[in-house]
């Protein structure tokens, strides 16, 4: 009998595994509802009515067009998986499935809520964290290497197509990606720094505990980080890995079937996961001024509340996401790198340096001024340097904005030459 | 032309002021003018069930029809001035005697092949007695290449169909009767 027992799965890998299953779960069908989301929106924006006839299979039951997915997902998997000649298959192969692989290995560090109570009947006596790996200390650095993963998948997949446009796309995109991976972590750094840990979950209770969330506490760091998570997730007005009019399909151009599927799957839940970062790294995760309270879960309504504001905050900003897609035309490449390196990287430094600064001298606030007046000077002192920031990186930096052509000849004068000659 | 034309004014783009190098007015044009038309009126059809309406009937190029006169008769006299006009070579009449005084020939068979119409109005505008017009009906269909080729019974069973909602043209534009 022991040694039969002794095969069993222990209790936390059964938890993990429920956990993951609960995750992979909620993340396909997510991507698959937000294809429809984004189209939905798409339309609207557009003052079309969008996908609303696909419903139930086999019967003429409509449901606003709830079962477009479905046949989405049905006609894509079902295309010809063509692999033209000229590739290098086995690269060509691996690069779908790194891209996929990363961008779900991300969410083990991700909390998709705050915990569940003790359920001593299954044997959990201690409150349950929603989160896949909550031992790993190292949680944002997981997520930051893994998403740096992705740059390889859209390289190899450029690479690997063999293909100008292909090519162009994943060389583009690398660019991109590497450029902004850097202010991308120092609006991260604030909030580490703040928190003064690198457990999602723990940056979350931070920001609950005292009511203020980073996005109040850190405006430039904010602002910075949420950039920079669009540039990485490759929405516009950053998509110059795809930009359709320039290189046909980017890195996937010579995808079909199932493995542009798995690309654009993987793009969705980058989206998904910066929506996820943003909120609980800016926005406070699941914690709303009185509603969620603040402390240790002991009901499941106050688990399944949390559950619920964390996933309506992180739906609310991908909507954001998706009005955005429309309301702006594309950066050139230039202007996307200038804006990276000459903008938010030296706003991203200024709010790193303001954080360090407003966490060093706290002590000496506090004794000078009291509690109450402290905090406010730690978030005013920020959000001075917010506007001086802002306003700085708008004079300083015209040829990020300025789009106007640089006139050093006449407007006439090459064509005037060239009829006297 | 010669850029030094005293009559050419050279217009400069004003500098950009503060409140573009932010970005800012850029950023909320952009999201007012998309969260304005996500909830503003959509301007698609839902076509099968809801018919879109036509702007102006005596404009709109839809399918064929032959109008009648007031005595019922055909009111096309043969001409063959629509068959000359049509670019598309559509239009097939076989002319005969007029049993009737008032007119020389009427068309024995009169056959619109309605797949290659392109539906531009030529013999509309070529007919000098107004007896081909087009309609308002814009969703023609068919399930073979014969039943889209009308003949004379078939254009005037569309005039029969049509004329209470569209009445003849040439009445409001001013052509024959």
């Amino acid at each position: 009998m022991t040694s039969l027992v002794s095969l069993l799965p222990s209790l936390a890998t059964v938890t993990a595994l429920v956990k993951i299953g609960l995750l992979i779960g909620g993340l396909m069908t997510a991507a698959a509802y937000l294809v429809l989301v984004e189209r939905w929106m798409a339309a609207w924006v557009q003052d079309r009515k969008g996908p609303n006839r696909v419903g139930i299979p086999l019967t003429k039951i409509r449901l606003f067009g709830l079962g477009q997915p479905l046949a989405d997902g049905l006609k894509i998997i079902l295309k010809e998986d063509f692999t033209p000649k000229h590739v290098d298959k086995v690269l060509y192969a691996a690069a779908p499935l790194v891209l996929l692989a990363a961008s779900l290995a991300i969410f083990a560090a991700i909390p998709f809520g705050s915990s569940l109570p003790p359920i001593p009947a299954l044997g959990l006596t201690g409150e349950e964290p929603l989160l896949v790996a909550p031992n790993l200390d190292v949680g944002v650095l997981w997520v930051f290497a893994l998403s740096s993963i992705a740059v390889y998948g859209v390289l190899l997949g450029g690479w690997a197509s063999n293909n100008k446009y292909g090519f162009l796309g994943g060389l583009r995109s690398s660019a991109q990606l590497v450029a902004y991976e850097i202010p991308l972590g120092l609006g991260l750094l604030g909030v580490v720094l703040a928190a003064g840990s690198l457990k999602l979950d723990v940056i979350m209770n931070a920001q609950a505990e005292s009511g203020v969330w980073y996005a109040f506490a850190q405006p430039l760091g904010f602002i910075v980080f949420l950039v920079a998570s669009f540039a990485e997730a490759a929405r516009l007005p950053f998509d110059l890995p795809e930009a359709e009019q320039e290189l046909v399909g980017g890195y996937h151009t010579e995808y079909s079937g199932i493995k542009l599927l798995l690309f654009l799957v993987s793009e969705f839940l980058h989206m998904v996961t910066a929506a996820f970062l943003i909120v609980i790294m800016f926005l406070g995760g699941w914690h709303l001024w009185g509603v969620t309270g603040s402390g240790a879960v002991e009901t499941w309504l106050t688990a399944i509340v949390r559950c619920a504001v964390l996933s309506a905050k992180i739906f609310g900003v991908i909507l954001f996401f998706m009005l955005v897609r429309w309301s702006w035309p594309r950066f050139r490449f230039d202007q996307l790198m200038n804006l990276a390196w000459k903008v938010m990287l030296p706003l991203g430094l200024a709010n790193l340096v303001t954080v360090a600064t407003v966490q060093e001298f706290r002590p000496q606030l506090v004794a000078a001024l009291g509690a109450d007046a402290a905090g406010w000077v730690a978030v005013m002192i920020p959000w001075g340097v917010f506007f001086a920031g802002w306003i700085a990186a708008g004079l300083l930096t015209p040829s990020g904005t300025d789009n106007r052509p640089i006139r050093t000849h006449g407007p006439l004068d090459v064509e005037h030459e060239l009829v006297e000659v | 032309m010669n850029p030094t034309d005293p009559s050419i004014t050279w217009l400069e783009e004003k500098p950009l002021g503060l409140a573009e190098r932010l970005y800012l007015p850029l950023f909320l044009q952009g999201l007012t003018t998309t969260a304005r038309h996500l909830v503003s009126p959509k301007v698609t059809v839902s076509f099968p069930e809801q018919r879109p309406t036509v702007g102006n009937p005596l404009i709109y190029r839809g399918v064929h029809r032959l109008n009648r006169d007031a005595e019922g008769r055909v009111k096309c006299v043969a001409c063959f001035l629509c068959a000359t006009a049509c670019p598309a070579h559509c239009i097939d009449i076989v002319a005969t005697e007029s049993p009737w005084p008032d007119r020389e020939k009427y068309p024995e068979a009169f056959q619109i092949d309605e797949l290659r119409c392109i539906f531009c109005g030529m013999c509309e505008e070529a007919c000098p007695v107004d007896a081909i017009e087009l309609t308002s009906l814009l969703d023609l269909t068919g399930k073979s290449r014969e039943e889209m080729i009308f003949d004379k019974e078939k254009l005037l069973s569309v005039y029969d169909m049509t004329k209470d909602a569209e009445p003849m043209k040439s009445a409001a534009l001013g052509g024959t009767l």
